[in-house]
């Protein structure tokens, strides 16, 4: 099986230095591309690979990257684009999605690969300076992502007239301080500009007007690591590692009481019971399953029922979740499903940057009476206060996805939960206490 | 008396070389933050007005960025700040008899640094290490796989680390 984002990474494995990294066959992407082929020409190739963001929301990296304006001379025998002024390539390194952690692992165990997929992306839409947005706390990602950069920089693969190509390519790490809406795209443009992390109005669009109001596009970590080996080998090969319509391998992960919890390379569409029987090992001695996330707290509960489906954005979607980050939590029988939801919705009334009213005062009211219930306080009108907030709180309603992704999870629950938060309210307590 | 206040000449060439990534100053805001507090251990008034200062923002501005970022401590903490996950995979494995430990032991809640001013003691959002679930912060080291026993171990070395330079 092709595993190309961890052929570097493994157990016992440190991260490949420069020379590591190239004599396994790293920077040909990048050389090859840079000399020989026109922005243009890369961008249909990564249209014709149907690359989706890895992001959690899936949206095809090769449309986004269309929507940044390319002037007449963009690219052409190796020329800048100037016509638009500056345009900035920022690397979403903002792993916030609780339960999530598979950027971290193409960080600190690849990080020339991520360097490399900057690099290429950056001369796709021509920018000439990257940010890497990387959280605080990853303070071992950002020192191995600083050390790749100058090691590019004494190669000549980063800075002025890379390899003679006339373009030019500075990449700056930024690091953050906490907040999970510095993951949403326009909200991490504010925070990059060193503001309050509030997400902005869109259109316009950030591939028009983005940081400081140029044109810049802002992808997840994984899904940049995945352009050197698109552009090496090609779209058909791309294609061919899926075991289903969205192509490639994805990076999926499990948590919670299972024998062998971790994140693993797989093809796309590889089925959940697989990953969580075959790769994570079964639930351990005297748990059972009662229910997943399959990508991140913000995803909506699946249950038994649903672990032979596909791990892919559509499938999972026609399930009434979300693939999100592909990395699953897993809620046991011996975990309270009310206790996990007030968990989440802590989180995210914590989270909410204030902005809209529905978020900002929605979210605490929805974790009140959350709290309420498991301390067995709770009231059958109570459910139907919840189920209010799911509609209220959902699309549409919200000036960014944060509350509706919270609302994932809680509507979810009150579907297949029921019968457990309704033992909570008559029973005047928490079964599982 | 110590001058504390103003920047330190190594504080401002570090923050204006961060500044120099970018195409307006206020964008090195948050650097700025983090290095006074990598400093000093947190951003006292003085030094945000003085950062303030040097990015050409108003005091209010960066105070507004520093309050709304988890990471940045306006307040003084302990010798050791030990940042303890609540998020889900660390809250499904066990975090919250973790939580009730490490708050008897210290003797201080959520918030709170202890009364010898070793340790400050914070709940901290998911940190991308589930499958190693429970962990916790403690100077920014990622303990993990916690436990009663692991938790003993993590206070005691912090605690005689501390003791040493003391003494």
């Amino acid at each position: 099986m092709d595993r190309p984002l961890t052929q570097n990474i493994g157990p016992g494995k440190s991260p490949p230095n420069m020379a590591e990294y190239e004599a396994n066959g790293g920077y040909r992407a990048a050389r090859m591309a840079l000399l020989e082929k026109r922005p243009d020409e890369l961008l249909e190739l990564l249209k014709e690979s149907n690359l989706r963001g890895r992001g959690g929301a899936g949206f095809p990296t090769a449309m986004k990257w269309s929507f940044v304006p390319m002037g007449k001379e963009a690219g052409v025998n190796g020329a800048g684009d100037k016509e638009f002024g500056p345009k900035y390539l920022v690397v979403n390194a903002d792993e916030m999605e609780p339960g999530t952690f598979k950027d971290r692992l193409l960080m600190e165990g690849d990080p020339h690969q991520l360097i490399e997929g900057i690099i290429l992306s950056a001369y796709i839409i021509q920018a000439e300076t990257a940010y890497i947005f990387i959280r605080g706390e990853y303070t071992l990602s950002a020192a191995l992502l600083t050390e790749a950069i100058r090691e590019c920089h004494q190669a000549g693969l980063l800075g002025e007239n890379i390899l003679h190509s006339r373009f030019n390519l500075q990449i700056h790490v930024h690091t953050s301080a906490g907040r999970y809406i510095c993951g949403e795209e326009t909200a991490l443009l504010n925070s990059l500009e060193g503001k309050r992390a509030t997400p902005r109005a869109k259109p316009p669009f950030p591939q028009v007007s983005g940081l400081w109001g140029r044109p810049t596009v802002v992808n997840n970590v994984e899904t940049i690591c995945n352009i050197p080996h698109i552009i090496k080998h090609g779209a058909d090969w791309y294609k061919g590692l899926s075991a289903c319509e969205d192509a490639g391998t994805k990076i999926f992960g499990v948590s919670g009481r299972v024998k062998n919890p971790g994140a693993w390379e797989l093809p796309m569409g590889t089925s959940a019971r697989e990953i969580l029987e075959d790769y994570a090992g079964g639930m351990c001695e005297g748990y059972q399953l009662k229910g997943f996330l399959p990508g991140g707290g913000s995803t909506n509960f699946l249950i038994e029922q649903h672990l032979d489906l596909h791990m892919d954005f559509n499938t999972i979607g026609q399930a009434g979740s979300r693939m999100g980050t592909g990395t699953m939590i897993i809620l046991d029988d011996k975990t309270c499903p009310v206790g996990m939801v007030r968990n989440l919705e802590h989180f995210f009334a914590q989270e909410s940057c204030g902005w809209c009213t529905p978020c900002r005062d929605g979210l605490p009211w929805v974790e009140q009476i959350l709290v309420n219930i498991e301390a067995g306080k709770g009231r059958l009108e109570d459910l139907e206060v919840l189920n209010d907030a799911v509609y209220a709180l959902g699309p549409g309603h919200t000036f960014c996805a944060h509350a509706p992704g919270a609302m994932g999870p809680l509507e979810s629950a009150l579907r297949y939960f029921e019968d457990d938060f309704k033992a909570h309210i008559h029973g005047k307590c928490c079964p599982w206490a | 008396m110590e001058q504390i206040n103003a920047l330190s000449p190594q504080e401002i060439a570090e923050i204006e070389a961060e500044a120099s990534h970018y195409e307006q100053k206020q964008a090195a805001s948050i650097e700025a933050l983090k290095i006074i507090q990598k400093h000093r251990g947190w951003v006292s008034d003085e030094s945000l007005k003085a950062a303030a200062d040097l990015l050409d923002m108003s005091p209010a501005q960066l105070d507004g960025v520093a309050t709304f970022y988890t990471l940045i401590f306006r307040r003084p903490v302990g010798k050791h700040v030990i940042m303890l996950c609540d998020s889900v995979s660390c809250w499904v494995m066990g975090c919250e008899g973790i939580r009730e430990q490490l708050q008897k032991s210290l003797g201080v809640g959520y918030g709170e640094t202890t009364a010898d001013g070793e340790f400050t003691l914070l709940p901290v959002t998911c940190q991308g290490a589930c499958d190693c679930a429970p962990v916790m912060l403690v100077d920014g080291e990622l303990e993990r796989h916690l436990d009663e026993d692991k938790v003993k171990q993590v206070i005691a070395h912090y605690g005689e680390g501390a003791g040493k330079t003391d003494g």
